[in-house]
């Protein structure tokens, strides 16, 4: 699929084209404002991308110009993209102006290729848009197709090749103006001449290879949809056929002997706007009851409900993710069952509040305090260390609650290594009685480029009331440091 | 007149029974400390919500402490669940794993969760609640929370008396109001006692505590303990030193008043 006036339609869906003038985008270009892209109405008088806008204005006075937006651009062909998922999974970018759908085996619904096309075209013209397109056995057949038109390949110019500038001119000096021209000359003095790549390219376009496209979502493992001969607008019927669609899913993966870890539900308006809802789960998961309410709870969740606008014609359940997963077994006094249940839970929490707002804890490969612990999602592996044990009788020798980063405080302490004798923190004043240090931990010298870093002396403290505090002093006095800062690390219970 | 208030009496005590509180009479929790556990007769109830009070910063990482060492006697093999606002870290910091081996919880077996506001907390820490494959949960909510008030309470403890899931409820910077817990608690941190190392005669001991029972729901006269906790044994003990547990020394809430006062608060 060619969009050949991407930029300048997407200005007039927007609203932001003149209504009646011919426009033109315009960008800076080495110092010299040059036309970008141009309306239909402008391509009709002569004007095309490439010129300098004096020119163009030489020739067509009024001709209105734009800031070109290349970033807006991009979005509106993500945006398409999206909206061609309806069609094949297997959709990929090709930027500026281009769209490649893999559609083996995805016709089946609209008759056939054609029929497919029909839709797709119908589709795109509601939306205001230009589009050409091409079927062709690779992908880059079918761009070339659609980009410059024609019925054939090898009818093509040389441009469609894709090669660059000084290899399509030295091709086109040596009298090779059509793919066909090129084809017909053996292929080892054109690598020898033109590069090693043109055959390879050659190749590409004629089909001689079999080429994939790089899809811009990872094909699913598994995915079941349903289709609606009118567009549904009621929330209540999406969730029930999303129900439905867990239901086949659960069975497909139960054949398999699998279970997803990520389910996603797509929702395409008939209007082309695409909503995703995204589930993932801790464990291995294909219990269609557990699934269906992770997705209500997703939907409860969601910041703005859910717009059917015009509703929706299909929805489509994929789960890009699957693993291995065994029947479970239950045990006599409930076990499996038990370990399901906080499964569940967990699944639940993290699909309601965000993945990121359930962790666990992980030991660090660091002596670096803050670095020693870290907290992750659920189902994120941490390094494999072991937390450092401790000695029994000894008490708790670092903190409960950590605070990160630390917290400056003003200290009365002996110099130059003395502990802290009081110190204020949050505007309250803190007595020390009892303290334990320094316990001198360096910095990771060996990391920084610069071989240095401040060594802190922490100190556990306890106040007149009880309280129990972690404080350190960054850097060691005099010799690192004039007048080193302390600063309160952590609070113990 | 003595009638009427007799049979209101009768009819209170009768509605005690049938509230969430006939579970308090199921497990209990000991606490490993004997003064403790004596004046709880036994220990705290399992099945049921608990209001730890401290006031914030200052002693919030000591009430947070004890919340996870009764969660961590409670739990029975199960996981911990911390269900805690954004706030609260920039409170009181990030619960940290080092510190938490230090007292004794193995990190694996603890889940943290975060909420945007109260709101979410507690709807987060009541799903959880509602789990019977979980050991303990810990709500931990910073200043007057209005969203936890005597209704979200009453779930909680409904939800905990049906899955036997001990239920603390961490509340910092917060004055007490009508709630549906169990007991309340004032947790303060005390001065450790010296260790027995000489060199090191001057450095922190083990965390000690002074607890204050505010009021507990099935009757028994609020008392003041001062508490150690004990990483080896995972338990309380008693710690000597002024303020320590004096029998009968404090007598918060006269054992007459408190059901009447519970009357009044359920009614």
């Amino acid at each position: 699929m060619f969009l050949p006036l991407l930029p300048a339609e997407r200005l007039r869906i927007s609203g932001g084209a003149p209504p009646e003038l011919p426009y033109a985008l315009v960008e800076n270009v080495r110092g010299g404002i040059r036309l970008a892209a141009v309306d239909a109405r402008a391509l009709a008088l002569g004007i095309v991308p490439g010129l300098t806008l004096a020119d163009a204005r030489a020739r067509v006075p009024e001709l209105a110009t734009i800031a070109h937006d290349t970033a807006a651009d991009a979005a509106l062909l993500d945006w398409l993209a999206d909206a061609c998922d309806r069609y094949s999974p297997s959709v990929a970018n090709d930027p500026p102006q281009g769209l490649v759908l893999d559609i083996t085996g995805c016709a089946h619904p609209y008759g056939n290729e054609a029929g497919l096309l029909d839709d797709l075209a119908r589709r795109l013209q509601r939306h205001g848009l230009t589009a050409r397109l091409a079927c062709a056995a690779t992908p880059d057949g079918a761009l070339a197709l659609a980009r410059y038109g024609g019925g054939h390949i090898r009818a093509l110019p040389v441009a469609a090749l894709r090669v660059d500038e000084e290899t399509h001119l030295s091709l086109r000096r040596a009298g090779l103006k059509t793919i066909g021209d090129v084809a017909a000359r053996p292929r080892p003095p054109l690598a020898a001449r033109f590069g090693a790549i043109l055959p390879t390219l050659l190749a590409q376009l004629l089909g001689e290879v079999d080429i994939r496209i790089v899809p811009r979502r990872r094909l699913p493992a598994v995915a079941v949809e349903a289709r609606f001969a009118e567009p549904v607008a009621r929330t209540d019927y999406v969730l029930d056929v999303i129900d439905r669609l867990v239901g086949e899913a659960a069975d497909e993966l139960g054949k398999r002997g699998n279970g997803g870890r990520r389910f996603e539900v797509a929702l395409f308006r008939s209007d082309g706007h695409v909503a995703r809802l995204r589930v993932a789960t801790g464990a291995p998961a294909r219990d269609p009851a557990i699934l269906a309410r992770l997705f209500r709870e997703r939907i409860d969740a969601l910041a703005d409900p859910l717009d059917p606008g015009f509703g929706y014609d299909l929805v489509r359940l994929a789960v890009p993710v699957i693993e291995p997963m065994a029947i479970p077994q239950l045990q006599l006094d409930g076990g499996a069952v038990t370990d399901s249940e906080l499964a569940a839970l967990i699944d639940r929490l993290s699909t309601r509040l965000g993945r990121n707002r359930v962790r666990r804890l992980h030991a660090g490969d660091s002596h670096i305090p803050e670095q020693a612990a870290l907290e992750l999602a659920i189902g994120e592996a941490g390094p494999p260390v072991p937390w450092l044990a401790c000695e029994p009788g000894e008490p708790p020798l670092r903190p409960l609650h950590l605070f990160d980063p630390p917290q400056r405080i003003e200290v009365m302490a002996e110099v130059p290594d003395g502990p802290p004798r009081r110190f204020r923190w949050r505007r309250i004043q803190h007595d020390v009685t009892r303290h334990e240090g320094p316990e001198r931990i360096a910095a990771e010298w060996w990391r920084r480029s610069d071989g240095k870093g401040l060594t802190r002396d922490y100190y556990r403290v306890e106040d007149a009331r009880g309280r129990r505090f972690w404080l350190f002093r960054h850097g060691l006095y005099g010799t690192e440091k004039a007048n080193p800062d302390w600063y309160l690390h952590g609070l113990f219970a | 007149m003595s009638r009427s208030a007799a049979s209101l009496t009768a009819l209170r005590a009768k509605l005690l029974t049938l509230g969430p509180c006939a579970a308090v009479s199921g497990t209990l929790v000991q606490t490993g400390s004997p003064i403790v556990d004596a004046r709880l007769g036994g220990g705290l109830a399992r099945a049921a919500l608990h209001e730890l009070f401290a006031d914030d910063g200052d002693y919030a990482g000591a009430a947070a402490g004890f919340a996870l060492m009764l969660g961590l006697r409670a739990r029975a093999g199960k996981p911990i669940i911390w269900v805690r606002e954004d706030k609260g870290e920039r409170g009181s910091g990030r619960l940290y794993g080092p510190g938490l081996v230090e007292l004794g919880v193995d990190p694996a077996d603890m889940f943290l969760v975060t909420g945007r506001d109260a709101a979410m907390v507690l709807r987060a820490g009541a799903d959880s609640v509602g789990c019977g494959a979980v050991g303990a949960v810990v709500i931990e909510t910073w200043g007057n929370a209005p969203a936890l008030n005597l209704t979200a309470s009453r779930l909680l403890a409904l939800a905990a008396a049906r899955s036997g899931v001990l239920t603390l409820v961490l509340r910092l910077g917060a004055d007490p109001v009508p709630s549906a817990a169990a007991t309340r608690w004032r947790i303060k941190a005390a001065p450790s006692s010296a260790l027995v190392m000489a060199p090191a005669a001057s450095a922190p001991g083990k965390p000690a505590f002074d607890i204050n029972l505010l009021r507990h729901r099935g009757g028994i006269a609020g008392f003041e303990a001062r508490v150690e906790w004990d990483r080896d044994r995972r338990s309380f003990s008693d710690a000597a030193g002024p303020g320590a547990a004096l029998p009968g020394g404090v007598p918060a809430i006269a054992a007459g008043r408190t059901v009447a006062d519970i009357g009044r608060r359920a009614a």
